[in-house]
């Protein structure tokens, strides 16, 4: 498969030639990919496609599995992550991700930010009440906490919660944040919301989203992939592929044929 | 429909309706039965114990037979070693639990301690005692307090084990993944996400050892075995309440005997009372 | 934005890690060393009766410090007897309890029975062992003794199983008291079990018109025979260990010299609650380790035998759906 770039945009992180397997199957055969700096990417497709597993190799999350491998070369600012012999810890700092379920640390709002942040930052409490003020206010929540910073993180709405695991992942400062689908379990108003907030976020991170609603990803992305059993169809600008896209299974799925 | 004859579904379903008469009559009458035995005992035990329950027995001695006195020393010993044993056996027990749940739990050295752990669990007390005595006490030559600390620790970590291990397994994955995510070594997922979000249950698994070993006589027989005065030094032998009231029962005397029935009542409702407040801890959490 | 790169203080770095992931594999390890330990020093302990008696530990009666010999079959009969005696009473009881929290009991006194139910669970031994001989004794004597002798005196083998003394202690005693402290237990895992069968299955059942019990006995218990069973065993080899509500009652004799269930005698916990303290230090601690061996083995089987239980039924189920 040729590597679909965009040639006008810098790359972020470049997959070349990934091989994904749980166990003995083949989940991710041979993706060739490049991620563009500050924009906002969608990985799209069809249940058990591939997406998830795509994007949780960036930061290797699959290593806490082991049943799960993979091959290849993932590039990030010029270091592989695969290989790399630097802790892994660190590498996912730099990447930071949001999971589907909104998952509160059993333990304040406020220590729910702190906590990452104290794991790499040596802040003293006024920097560290300015980074979680920071934190909350990119994740558009800080009016609604900002009385209650020391209540529990549960205390939260489903769609607060999940904007406090985004203002979480920001606190750290990574340089790339993964969504995975973020707003599956959100009601309509919070998906909004956090759909203004990731259009927001990449002026200053490289945002990568999964998300199986297909108007989410016209929406808010400027690239989109298009993943089927696997392997990578297409992938190109947003605007392109979904008014003119070359491949036609990409079209079926756009168009709702299937899938 | 002839109205000399009796419908034959309606005869079977007569015969059908009797069994399960009996059988709800017989299910009542066993519980019936289970509840009068609780009440029964407890009866009894406020009964004889609470006259019992004077401030003589808390601050005087275990005395000579029919003479006067009371349980302190017992009570005493009983609090030392309970709280030693379980400083120690919980520790243990928690990280061990936190090795099956979160470390390989699908490894053969998981397989075995889960395994070996059960056995330990259903180990009779007394074969702990007697094990405890040829480690330590043959080995010192010395009845002491802290071979029954031991003994009892031993019963602790195989409970705390169990309790701990499920405890961790019920907390969901996308906890310890979004932990991960940010960065954090295993370690500090382990003690402040995970461990925290088990927090009420594991807490509960540890007050119900305590209620177990609270009442513990066995392991202490040939451990701690007993003294007839006070004592703090767990080098030598040390009272218990338990071993006490297995000595003063089993007399004739009748003073003696009184204040087993007052040691009983204590125990009975110290071991009640953490189990309730162990119930109370689960429900808050829910 | 520039970004401070990301560097690791010790507090968090991979060596506390390592240290961590030792010290709990460490907790782990501990466990299977303290089970090889007890295994070896009960083994040296108790090698000078070995050695000298073998197996025929096993099958002799006689029990005499003074002349020192020593054989362990009175301890183990009346282990195993009290054993039996208490789970043929507590079996049928606790499934009773059982049946009646889950099918028959209106929903709001569900949860304060089953609460009594698992609080009698939690109440120490050494309380049944003094209640049974204070309290309970006396009143067997009386009431249960005395009448089951008048009435079964002649009789062939019952005749012989009531004779002795009706004086509240002995083998029935024993058997009663252990039937009361196992109850809760055996009851709480059966009324566990029969809770988490669906209720769809229970419904098709009565939709068809079929009674409670015909429910419970055709539905229910078949499809929770492997909890039932491994509560059994549980509540089995918790009665074989128990040592304070036995020995309370037991009436501590070395003799078997009748098949009477009223006669005094010794199971092997109680043997060793009344002697083990103030035995010489020769054959006859041996003997006692001997027998704490044997015990340790007994229950080993038990637990073992209803694992191997349950992996069968487990099995068996999965081949027929």
């Amino acid at each position: 498969m040729e590597t679909l770039t965009p040639t006008r945009e810098k790359s972020k992180i470049s997959v070349k030639d990934l091989n994904f397997y749980y166990g003995k199957f083949h989940a991710l055969k041979g993706i060739n990919l490049e991620i563009p700096e500050n924009k906002v990417t969608a990985f799209i497709g069809p249940s058990g496609c591939g997406k998830s597993t795509l994007l949780r190799v960036f930061n290797r999350m699959f290593e806490l599995y082991p049943e799960q491998r993979a091959e290849g070369r993932i590039v990030l600012d010029g270091e592989d992550l695969l290989t790399s012999k630097k802790d892994v810890a660190i590498l996912r700092a730099k990447v930071g991700m949001v999971f589907q379920k909104p998952t509160p640390f059993p333990m304040s709002i406020y220590d729910n930010i702190a906590f990452g942040v104290k794991l790499f930052e040596n802040l003293n409490a006024t920097d560290m009440d300015e980074r979680v003020e920071w934190a909350l206010r990119k994740a558009a929540l800080w009016g609604e906490v900002k009385d209650k910073l020391r209540q529990g993180g549960s205390s939260l709405s489903g769609g607060q919660q999940q904007r406090l695991c985004i203002a979480r992942g920001i606190a750290i400062k990574p340089e790339v944040l993964l969504l995975d689908e973020p707003c599956s379990a959100l009601d309509p108003i919070s998906t909004a919301k956090v759909e203004e907030l990731i259009v927001e976020l990449k002026q200053d991170y490289t945002v990568v989203i999964v998300t199986h609603n297909m108007q989410q990803a016209a929406r808010c992305s400027d690239y989109t992939a298009y993943m089927y059993l696997g392997d990578l169809i297409e992938f190109g600008a947003t605007e392109q592929m979904f008014f003119k896209p070359t491949r036609k299974e990409t079209e079926d799925y756009i168009t709702g044929r299937f899938g | 429909m002839n109205a000399v004859t009796i419908d034959p579904r309606e005869q079977k379903y007569a015969r059908r309706k009797r069994v399960n008469q009996v059988a709800v009559g017989l299910a009542l009458a066993a519980m019936a039965f289970g509840l009068f035995w609780l009440a029964w005992i407890l009866v009894e035990t406020v009964r004889l114990g609470v006259s019992g329950l004077v401030l003589s027995t808390f601050t005087q001695m275990t005395p000579p037979p029919n003479e006067v006195g009371g349980l302190a020393n017992a009570i005493y010993g009983s609090v030392l070693m309970v709280s030693l044993a379980t400083f120690i056996g919980a520790p243990i027990g928690i990280m061990a639990g936190i090795y099956l749940a979160e470390y390989d739990p699908h490894g053969w050295l998981a397989s075995v301690t889960r395994f070996v752990n059960d056995i330990l669990l259903s180990a009779p007390s007394i074969v702990i005692g007697l094990f405890v005595y040829a480690v330590v006490v043959a080995r010192f030559k010395t009845f002491s307090g802290w071979a029954g600390v031991i003994a009892l620790a031993l019963i602790v970590i195989p409970v705390v084990i169990r309790t701990t291990e499920n405890m961790l397994q019920l907390v969901p994955p996308g906890l310890r993944e979004a932990a991960y995510a940010l960065g954090a070594p295993k370690w500090k997922v382990i003690l402040s996400i995970t461990m925290k979000a088990a927090r009420a249950g594991v807490i509960t698994g540890i007050l119900l050892a305590v209620a177990r070993i609270a009442g513990e006589t066995a392991p202490l027989l040939f451990t701690a075995l007993s003294n007839q005065f006070w004592t703090s030094n767990l080098g030598e032998p040390m009272a218990s309440l338990p071993v006490t009231i297995f000595k003063f029962a089993m007399s004739p005397y009748e003073n003696w005997q009184k204040l087993a029935w007052a040691g009983v009542f204590l125990i009975t409702f110290a071991v009640l009372g953490l189990n309730i407040l162990a119930r109370v801890l689960t429900r808050h959490k829910n | 934005m520039t970004n401070p790169p990301p560097s690791r203080s010790p507090r968090t770095g991979p060596f506390v890690d390592r240290l961590f992931g030792w010290a709990a594999k460490g907790a782990a390890l501990l466990t299977l060393a303290v089970l090889v330990a007890i295994l070896g020093s009960l083994f040296v302990g108790a090698w000078p009766a070995i050695a000298k008696y073998g197996l025929g530990f096993l099958t002799s009666t006689t029990w005499d410090p003074v002349t020192e010999e020593f054989g362990g079959l009175v301890m183990i009969y009346g282990t195993l007897a009290t054993s039996i005696i208490a789970l043929l009473i507590a079996v049928p009881v606790s499934f009773g309890i059982a049946l009646f929290l889950t099918e028959l009991s209106p929903a709001w006194l569900k949860r304060p029975l089953g609460t009594a139910i698992e609080l009698l669970a939690a109440v120490p031994s050494i309380v049944y062992g003094m209640w049974g001989l204070l309290v309970f004794g006396p009143i067997l004597a009386t009431f249960v003794q005395k009448p089951l002798q008048a009435l079964f005196g002649g009789v062939p083998v019952l005749g012989a199983l009531v004779s002795g003394p009706p004086v509240g202690i002995g083998i029935l005693s024993a058997g009663i008291i252990l039937a009361i402290m196992i109850i809760p237990f055996i009851a709480a895992v059966m009324r566990d079990v029969f809770e988490v069968t669906p209720p769809l299955l229970k419904e098709s059942a009565y939709g068809l018109g079929a009674t409670t019990w015909e429910v419970v006995s055709t539905i229910v218990l078949p499809y929770t025979k492997a909890g039932v069973i491994g509560g059994i065993m549980l509540g089995l080899g918790r009665a074989l260990g128990e040592t304070m509500a036995v020995t309370f009652v037991i009436g501590n004799m070395n003799q078997l010299d009748s098949l009477s269930l009223f006669q005094a005698a010794n199971s092997i916990t109680s043997a060793l609650a009344n002697e083990f303290a103030e035995a010489g230090e020769g054959l006859h601690q041996a003997s006692l380790i001997y027998l704490g061996l044997v015990l340790f083995f007994i229950t080993f089987v038990v637990l073992s035998l209803s694992k191997v239980l349950l992996a069968q039924l487990r099995k068996g189920e999965g081949k027929k759906s």
